[in-house]
């Protein structure tokens, strides 16, 4: 078990492109640890710069204390899970799993045996002879998760481990996961875009853009108060309402109506400055009648959550969303009035949140 | 209607004829080697076996089948091993330059061991004193099907995903031992298709060796062949017909045997 540290790690391609800038970033022993981000921010790369797949260009890598930001993959004390599996497909499960302890020389009866325990642990006990062609999707993830457990290495790295299950099998390999990360207890960073999987399953998650990490937090601090705009348009399933305002001394011109600033933002904000106003559907209140410091507008789409409605209001030629609780939605062409809750409204300048 | 007909009729006219083109050198292989008195004629053999008594008593006939077999399996071995290492590393590693070389080999496998290069070939041999050698044969076949071999045997590697040597590099695998492990068994068929193609390539090579081998001995039985003649200088029929029999089947049970065993491939391990 090690935490895992990078110091201003940087990774250019040859041609120029660079993948990572000067990333600054602790992992502490045991963590769950996720890496959010669009398709090509970076996130995998950073992932095999951990491994040591990829070269830093500069920075340093350091595990467990020790640096090895030099040091081939082997040698790193790590395991890796990659998107597609890598099962050797011309060995059968326990050959799979035993394969990192037949890399350390450890004879084939005990590798054996130990591959036996680890598998029956995450339950292939019936599969140990199986060629990984004839496992199923979330059979052959389970191989891989035994195949790093036998490694008992410091540390995991998970690439998109859920990416190639279909969304049932998804849902519950993510319970699994996150179960059996908690029992071994290994420090795990795992890959991942979506940012529904991240929120479920870490415990600390960096959000990264074009090669640099935007934000870091629990998912509850990434969910609630993203740092940026772009952190609060990517996390949350239905995406943040962000309007633009202007500070009239205690509340804010936003499309035309007039809400009061929110209580992160109080006293921070110069009056007559141009701000962006933010506020998650989930904590708009709806109501089909006016109320003081609402946003009123017509209701031009509804869309159905389950148990819930996403309503979209057209203010003043700007969308506002609003989470509308099943039983009262409204009809499209109906009046209806958001009221943001005080205290999960934010207010960004220049991109930032303004915060105390 | 009529047109059609006659259409018909001359297709499959055509057909047969092809067909016989191919067919009656080969039934005469089958039959000649079991007639008493083989003539250039596909006849209904009397099964006989005294025209394989004859060949057993020919001094160089069995000895050259197994010549044949040395040079063939001689050149398989080194040309499945060195095309194996290069593409491994042609197709892993981005050197500049690197398609245009595998272009070039391509080009110029044909005339290296071809007509072409025939003089400063023998001229290398004689200096360095590989004439009238097996070892220094198979050296000289090995090189001119190295390119080609190279060539095909990238292609394998490269439809090979590069995750799984990742994965046992990650686990602390050394090169080699990648390539032991997970390389070589995933291009297997690539493998015994190389050795194959090899094998059948020296077997039916005759320039070559009727070349750099001197000493009857040591010649193959595709040399040895051309020996086969009759004291008037006609061509033996009798002897060609049945050690061209003998001939033939090595190879053809060597393809039964890796195509019953390589006519596969795996599958699953990566998720696509």
């Amino acid at each position: 078990m090690a935490a895992i540290e990078l110091r201003q790690l940087t990774k250019v391609y040859p041609g120029g492109v660079k993948a990572l800038d000067s990333l600054d970033l602790v992992v502490p022993d045991g963590e769950f640890f996720a890496l959010l981000g669009p398709s090509g921010c970076g996130k995998t790369t950073l992932l095999r710069t951990i491994a040591g797949l990829e070269t830093a260009t500069g920075g340093a890598v350091v595990i467990g204390e020790r640096d090895v930001t030099g040091v081939q993959p082997g040698g790193r004390d790590i395991a890796m899970v990659f998107q597609d599996y890598a099962l050797f497909p011309h060995m059968d499960v326990t050959d799979n799993i035993a394969y990192p302890l037949r890399i350390k020389k450890v004879a084939k009866g005990a590798r054996h045996e130990k591959a036996r325990e680890v598998g029956a642990r995450l339950g292939l006990e019936q599969l140990m002879d199986r060629r990984p062609g004839q496992l199923s999707g979330g059979q052959q993830q389970r191989v891989a998760l035994a195949r790093v457990m036998a490694t008992q290495a410091q540390a995991f790295l998970f690439d998109e481990p859920l990416s190639n299950l279909d969304a049932r099998l998804r849902l519950e390999a993510r319970t699994f996961l996150k179960k059996l990360q908690r029992e071994l207890g290994v420090t795990t960073v795992f890959v991942t875009h979506d940012q529904a999987e991240a929120l479920a399953m870490a415990d600390r998650m960096a959000v990264m853009e074009s090669g640099h990490i935007r934000q870091i937090g629990t998912p509850a601090e990434v969910f609630q108060r993203p740092a940026n705009t772009f952190v609060a348009g990517f996390i949350g399933s239905t995406p943040m309402n962000l309007l633009d305002a202007t500070v009239r001394g205690d509340t804010l011109e936003v499309a035309g109506c007039k809400v009061p600033v929110p209580s992160s933002a109080a006293g921070l904000l110069r009056d007559g400055e141009s701000v962006v106003y933010g506020v998650r559907p989930e904590y708009n209140t709806y109501s089909d009648r006016p109320a003081d410091g609402a946003l009123g507008g017509k209701v031009v789409i509804v869309e159905n959550l389950g148990a819930s409605h996403l309503v979209t209001l057209e203010v003043a030629g700007v969308s506002v969303q609003a989470v509308v609780p099943e039983g009262n939605e409204p009809a499209v062409g109906d009046d209806g009035y958001a009221s943001p809750r005080r205290d999960r409204a934010l207010v960004y300048r220049d991109g930032e949140l303004v915060s105390a | 209607m009529t047109r059609f007909v006659l259409g018909r009729i001359g297709f499959y006219t055509l057909i047969a004829v092809l067909l016989a083109f191919f067919t009656i050198p080969l039934l005469w292989l089958a039959a000649a080697p079991f007639t008493s008195d083989p003539t250039y004629e596909v006849r209904v053999p009397d099964f006989t076996l005294d025209n394989f008594t004859a060949i057993l008593e020919h001094p160089y006939a069995l000895p050259s089948l197994l010549n044949s077999l040395i040079l063939a399996v001689g050149t398989a071995a080194l040309v499945v091993v060195f095309a194996a290492l290069a593409a491994y590393a042609l197709s892993r590693v981005r050197l500049p330059g690197r398609d245009a070389l595998l272009y070039a080999l391509l080009l110029l496998s044909s005339i290296i061991t071809g007509t072409a290069a025939m003089v400063p070939l023998f001229q290398l041999a004689v200096e360095l004193n590989l004439i009238d050698s097996q070892f220094g044969l198979i050296l000289i076949l090995t090189g001119g099907l190295l390119p080609a071999a190279i060539f095909m045997m990238k292609d394998f590697m490269d439809s090979t995903p590069k995750s799984y040597e990742e994965s046992a590099r990650v686990f602390g695998a050394s090169p080699l031992q990648i390539v032991r492990h997970v390389v070589v068994p995933l291009v297997r068929p690539g493998l015994a298709t190389i050795a194959v193609w090899a094998v059948a390539n020296v077997w039916g090579n005759f320039l070559m060796p009727y070349l750099l081998l001197s000493d009857v001995e040591k010649q193959p039985a595709a040399v040895i062949m051309y020996t086969l003649y009759t004291e008037g200088g006609q061509a033996n029929l009798t002897l060609l017909s049945t050690f061209g029999l003998l001939y033939s089947i090595p190879v053809v049970i060597m393809y039964l045997f890796v195509s019953k065993k390589y006519g596969f491939r795996f599958h699953g391990g990566i998720k696509r």
